[in-house]
């Protein structure tokens, strides 16, 4: 070795390899960005390498430092879980009052957007429950949700079904998807069973496409009434607003209990160790179709209250980048966290109205958020405190 | 009923889709078998070296490289930069997350195929990519059956390039630590195999197989668009299931046996419902025979 000085011989090697990489991503987007765009991812990535040689040179320790800085410590989550009960008991029924209020002094455009971030909280919550609490995989529960809205839209233009009794029969007719699909399915490994869920995800949609007779394929089924109660009906922004508040408010309450009863306990047993939580008497097979079954049904619900709302369904609004969506918002906000994955459900389905400027790029920062928060911050933006501590275990 | 020269098309025209299928399979299952994972952004790897493949072809083509030449050279320019999207796919995605559980890489290969699928878009736009040379034509003809040259070659280089990696992995030093990874990545780590390296190497050579099956489907259909890798890698998936996955031999005849039941059914039910057989047949695999068509039952470690 040539006695060139410490700081050349101890940064020879990085920097070929930083050089290495830079060139070969330029070479690797060339085809396809052509000779002047790829510049820009190049230069991207010799600005990533540089920035963490440099942080590994002025201190080795801060590129750890900044992961668990990010990963978080846990103590608002902890704090969160601790607090006074009078906190827990009084928060949500305020924020609720103070939604309700908000809604008063809105503009029907916010209204409506407010309205589908709204759907998309209850299909997050429903998620929730069987990838959240229960720790399955599932990838095409959209299509629970597509179940609910056709059934809407088929009985209700057909028979003049209403909407009150349809809500229940497109939440059961979805669940008895999820217990058919289930039934067979809920024996496999995790992974397995992710691909199964996609494979009925995509068999759902390329069935509700071609069966012309019940569905009018891909144009979709027109003229579906909006609700009405009591001779009120439902025609306003503002009416679904609130009737999709109270559905939240009611799913909400329902997941806190869910998660806190002896069910989510046996189902967090199973989700953090199968094996030892049968051996200890949990009925697994039982428990996963529980959960499955569970949230079909609060697709299905999600899916009727959308056919009520855009009085209009076809295929295309339930393809699989939906499923991937409202996976998005479970993991976003923290799986098994419900105050959580209202959030993330919320954030989501507002995003594409902030980001209208750059709406192309959304769909390309989702997928790399995912993979960062994967590693990053695995647990969510605000996770359930048992989950913070299963992902810091795991790490 | 149709007739029996029309079953022979189809089964033709099945096992050049078959073909390609199985190509895509090997990524899958040479990957599940060391890491465990389904790497779910190997149809977007795929339809990247359909990408590249084209791209490569228009530009020796219009510089005047006769055909003959410039598409085994597009094929490998597609095969060698699409392994390198392999290579960066582990290192940037999965590497970081080998210990993490299940449910972190599955979340992060779905991250990561939304990403690709995205960039092309980007980058390419939402219309069909063309292949430069109208080569989808030519053919002959064998009693009632009708070949293209593009089937002879599908299936050609496709059965060159797994008796080539099956040499490599049943015959090379590389191949059997490969397989020593595959059995036991831990052992084999304490035994001196580079497992890191095995697996940065079985990324590559899955990726490059899915990209000349991705030039030569587009030869044969004559075009690509960003979307492609959805579909193709859940079928391919279907493929690696049927065989067993984790069992190369397996992915081979998976991806024969589906792309032939796949045309039948085309030919006899309608081509609209050749997706819905596909993914019935892998639900019905996975619930009657999980551990696939050639694959050995492994009890769940604890």
């Amino acid at each position: 070795m040539t006695q060139t000085g410490d700081v050349s011989h101890v940064l020879r090697a990085p920097l070929a390899r930083a050089a290495g990489w830079t060139a070969a991503f330029y070479l690797m987007v060339l085809p396809l960005m052509g000779p002047r765009r790829g510049l820009w991812v190049a230069l991207a990535v010799l600005v990533v390498q540089a920035l963490a040689l440099a942080a590994d040179r002025v201190s080795p320790a801060s590129r750890e430092r900044l992961a668990a800085a990010l990963r978080g410590s846990g103590r608002f989550s902890a704090w969160m879980e601790l607090r006074p009960a009078w906190v827990r008991t009084v928060a949500p029924p305020a924020l609720l009052l103070a939604l309700a209020a908000a809604g008063l002094g809105m503009s029907p455009y916010t209204l409506d957007v407010a309205t589908n971030a709204g759907i998309y909280v209850l299909l997050a919550l429903g998620l929730n429950i069987v990838v959240g609490m229960a720790g399955l995989l599932v990838l095409g529960y959209i299509a629970f949700s597509a179940v609910g809205a056709y059934t809407y839209a088929i009985l209700n233009t057909q028979f003049h079904l209403s909407f009150w009794l349809a809500l229940p029969l497109g939440g059961a007719l979805a669940a008895c998807f999820g217990l058919l699909l289930g039934l067979p399915t809920l024996r496999l490994r995790g992974d397995y069973l992710a691909i199964v869920t996609l494979g009925f995800g995509e068999i759902t949609r390329i069935t509700l496409n071609n069966w012309n007779s019940l569905t009018n394929g891909p144009n979709g089924i027109l003229g579906i009434q909006p609700p009405s109660l009591f001779g009120f009906t439902f025609s306003q922004p503002k009416h679904y607003f609130y009737l999709l508040l109270a559905m939240v408010a009611l799913a909400a309450f329902f997941s806190r209990r869910l998660e806190r009863s002896r069910l989510g306990r046996a189902w967090v047993a199973m989700r953090e160790d199968e094996t030892a939580a049968e051996s200890m008497g949990v009925p697994t097979l039982r428990l996963k179709l529980l959960a499955f079954t569970l949230a079909a049904f609060w697709g299905g619900v999600a899916g009727v209250l959308f056919a009520s709302k855009q009085l209009f369904v076809s295929p295309e609004s339930f393809n699989f980048l939906e499923s991937v969506m409202v996976l998005c918002m479970v993991v976003l906000g923290g799986m098994g966290s419900v105050p959580g994955v209202i959030l993330g459900a919320v954030l989501l389905a507002f995003l594409p109205e902030v980001l209208r400027g750059v709406a192309e790029y959304r769909l390309i920062v989702f997928g790399a958020a995912m993979v960062l928060l994967m590693q990053y911050r695995p647990q969510g933006i605000w996770p359930s405190s048992r989950r913070y501590e299963e992902f810091r275990q795991e790490a | 009923m149709i007739p029996g020269g029309e079953f022979f098309q189809q089964i033709v025209n099945g096992l050049t889709v078959g073909a390609v299928y199985a190509l895509i399979a090997l990524g899958y299952t040479m990957v599940y078998g060391i890491i465990e994972l389904i790497n779910f952004a190997h149809g977007e790897i795929y339809m990247i070296g359909a990408y590249i493949g084209t791209i490569a072809a228009a530009l020796l083509l219009g510089a005047g490289v006769p055909a003959a030449a410039a598409i085994p050279l597009a094929i490998v320019a597609a095969a060698a930069l699409t392994g390198f999207y392999g290579l960066s796919a582990e290192r940037i995605a999965y590497r970081p997350l080998r210990k993490a559980g299940r449910l972190a890489p599955l979340i992060s290969a779905l991250g990561l195929s939304i990403f690709l699928q995205q960039y092309v878009l980007l980058a390419q736009g939402a219309r069909d990519k063309v292949f430069p040379e109208e080569i989808t034509s030519a053919g002959f003809t064998l009693g009632p059956v009708r070949v293209a040259f593009v089937q002879v070659l599908i299936l050609g280089v496709a059965a060159l390039l797994m008796v080539a990696l099956q040499g490599f992995v049943r015959r090379t030093r590389m191949g059997r630590a490969m397989r020593c990874a595959a059995q036991d990545p831990v052992m084999a780590s304490l035994v001196g195999v580079p497992v890191d390296r095995v697996i940065a190497l079985t990324f590559i050579i899955g990726s490059a197989l899915a990209a000349v099956a991705g030039v030569l489907v587009v030869m044969y259909y004559g075009k690509v668009n960003y979307l492609a890798g959805y579909t193709a890698g859940l079928k391919a998936f279907t493929a690696a299931v049927l065989g067993g996955i984790g069992n190369i031999p397996g992915a081979m005849v998976g991806g024969l046996f589906l792309g032939v039941v796949e045309s039948l059914a085309a030919g006899y039910i309608g081509g609209e419902y050749k997706d819905v057989v596909a993914f019935v047949m892998l639900v019905v695999v996975l619930i009657v025979r999980p551990q696939g068509l050639l694959g050995v039952r492994v009890p769940d470690k604890i």
